[in-house]
């Protein structure tokens, strides 16, 4: 317990101290890029690690909240009301994504979740009109903070900290919370759940919306890092690297979407300086730890340090358990 | 009058290459239970193998419908072996297998991004059907009708497969109860790598019998594997009938869709799917929810 709060204090104080340690702004820039990715694989895990249920049009949602304040601010309105819109826009269209795609679970789920993500970037591709098509819509300016302008790099970088130490704070409390329990119910057994007088479908319904309140205010972060926005931002290209983040990671932890978002953010940009194939590569590791280590480097790596340790407390004291345990 | 009645013509045309590429999908998805999201990859494969081999490579340049045969049997034999080597490994986790269909679609984007580039490779019409059929004002492409009557053909061929044989029967076992297949001593495992093969091949010729239609571009896994997936959902998994109606409507949604209203033409194509979703989720034909 306590080697643990250490390593939270530590880590808490490597966030904190980033613009002080990184060597340049450029990295300064990709650990506000980790951290808003961590918000939306957070958002994400709610679904996927906690309710059961594989979404993967998750991008689109991301795409219709960012849509909504990139819109929203063209339009001349200002920052406050755009990321109020924003997030209200977003957290609407979860609840007719979720009415919609509730209706199955499983691979059912899974499917509807792609089409409909499919249908937003149909939306955003094609509708010229409204969301510019292909040239995607440009944003002016970021927001003042306090009299602080976002526009430096070191104000919106912690910014990002901010909101994501908030976000991670509200998924430790959801995943604690009666409801968070009740949705890890529903997961491993919805019959019984169901038998017990609990409302199944309320239940997933109320943890999309959450998720899709998460999503939106990394979609928001996001616009306001890019000042851009594209179709490209809904593609099942994007869906498929969030879901890579938390299964990487490990789904149904609270730990794995941040270290999974850390790993596809840094081997993103760290290896796009080397090699154009990025998605081959994603796609290769996609199907290696789908394969090799399905439960995610968290859990998985817990797992090799518990064997380890257990190992080397054998070989140091001869007990007779030890003796039994080797056939 | 005239236009209507091309919109229509092309419509079917559309909806028999649909047909080409959904009938493995859904028997795929009604025998293994997964949708598999490669679909879209290997109608791409199939159609750059193909594309390669009508312009010519190594000096060596083929006849249309012999390089349609050598792409069909290249992607069979890949889908074969992907089944073998990666999803066998998975044996009833569905999902780990859909995620597995994931990554190898992106590895198979990037590996025809690498090796192709990406310009648009256009494919030459097969000389011999490339004239034109008049009707009274209207013409037709012939390699348009051409394509509805492969398509026939391929259903009829698919049909006496599945109803008249003695591996039909057993695919047909399979999609409706692969346990009780199992315990009368069906080898269901191997139905899988038959059933893989057989759709990946199916996809490779629709790609390259589209060549000529559709051009083969990067991203063109990209649009096939959602109208796959709106087939199937329409007709329903498993069903040759259902992927071939499905088809059908899906070829005239889209191509009417586009014509009138082509910044929602997206849109329109998903919304009958939607319905059946809310209103009969095993699909038009299907034999059971997914």
């Amino acid at each position: 317990m306590t080697i643990r709060f250490l390593a939270l204090v530590v880590a808490f104080a490597a966030l904190a101290t980033v613009p002080y340690w990184m060597p340049g702004v450029y990295y300064i820039n990709v650990a506000s890029q980790i951290l808003f990715y961590a918000i939306f694989a957070l958002g994400l895990n709610v679904l996927v690690g906690y309710a059961g249920l594989v979404s993967l049009g998750h991008a689109g949602l991301f795409g219709v909240a960012a849509y909504a304040a990139g819109y929203m601010l063209q339009l001349g309105f200002g920052h406050p009301l755009a990321i109020l819109v924003a997030l209200v826009i977003g957290v609407a269209s979860m609840a007719i994504y979720a009415a919609l795609s509730l209706r199955s679970t499983g691979i059912g789920f899974i499917m509807i979740t792609l089409a409909l993500g499919e249908i937003l970037w149909g939306l955003a591709y094609r509708w010229i009109s409204l969301t510019g098509g292909d040239n995607g819509l440009s944003l002016k300016s970021r927001p003042e903070l306090f009299g602080f302008s976002m526009s430096d790099v070191n104000t919106f970088y912690y910014a990002s900290l901010v909101i994501f130490m908030l976000s991670l704070a509200a998924m430790t409390v959801f995943v604690r919370s009666p409801l968070g329990a009740a949705l890890m119910g529903t997961r491993d057994q919805p019959r019984r759940m169901n038998a017990l007088g609990y409302h199944v479908w309320a239940i997933r319904f109320y943890a999309c919306l959450f998720s899709g309140l998460l999503t939106s205010i990394s979609a928001i972060l996001f616009v306001y890092y890019t000042q851009f926005i594209s179709p490209q931002t809904l593609a099942l290209t994007a869906s498929a690297e969030v879901l890579l983040m938390v299964i990487s990671g490990g789904a149904g932890t609270l730990l794995g979407p941040i270290v999974g978002a850390t790993l596809v953010v840094v081997v993103k940009t760290v290896v796009s300086g080397f090699i154009e194939r990025w998605n081959f590569l994603l796609g290769a590791i996609f199907v290696a730890i789908v394969i090799l280590m399905p439960e995610g480097l968290v859990p998985g790596t817990a797992r090799l340090w518990r064997l380890a340790w257990r190992q080397r407390e054998r070989g140091a004291s001869v007990t007779p358990g030890s003796a039994e345990a080797k056939p | 009058m005239s236009f209507w009645l091309v919109l229509t013509v092309n419509s079917v045309t559309f909806g028999g290459l649909l047909f080409l590429l959904s009938a493995g999908f859904s028997l795929i998805f009604g025998l293994m239970r997964i949708p598999n999201l490669t679909h879209g990859s290997l109608f791409m494969l199939g159609a750059y193998i193909g594309a390669t081999f009508v312009i010519g490579v190594f000096g060596v340049k083929l006849n249309f419908w012999l390089a349609a045969l050598l792409a069909t049997l290249a992607v069979a034999l890949l889908g074969a072996l992907a089944e073998r080597l990666l999803l066998r490994r998975l044996p009833g986790e569905q999902l780990a297998q859909v995620l597995v269909t994931l990554g190898l679609s992106f590895m198979a984007a990037d590996f025809c991004l690498m090796v192709w580039g990406g310009d648009p490779l256009s494919v030459a019409t097969p000389s011999e059907l490339a004239g034109f059929q008049r009707f009274g004002a209207l013409v037709f492409p012939n390699y348009r009708l051409a394509i509805i009557v492969i398509a026939i053909i391929v259903a009829i061929g698919l049909w006496l497969l599945l109803d008249r044989t003695r591996l039909g029967a057993m695919i047909r076992a399979g999609v409706d109860d692969p346990d009780m297949a199992r315990v009368v001593g069906i080898r269901v495992s191997q139905l899988f790598t038959i059933v893989f093969a057989l759709g990946a091949g199916l996809a490779a010729f629709a790609g390259i019998v589209g060549g000529p239609i559709l051009s083969v571009y990067p991203g063109l896994d990209q649009d096939m594997l959602p109208l796959a997936l709106v087939v199937v959902i329409l007709g329903g998994t498993g069903s040759l009938l259902g992927s071939f109606v499905g088809s059908i409507i899906v070829g005239f949604i889209y191509n009417f869709g586009q014509a009138l209203l082509p910044e929602l033409a997206y849109f329109v194509l998903f919304l009958p799917m939607l319905l059946v979703l809310l209103l009969r989720p095993q699909g038009l034909f299907g034999r059971h929810v997914p």
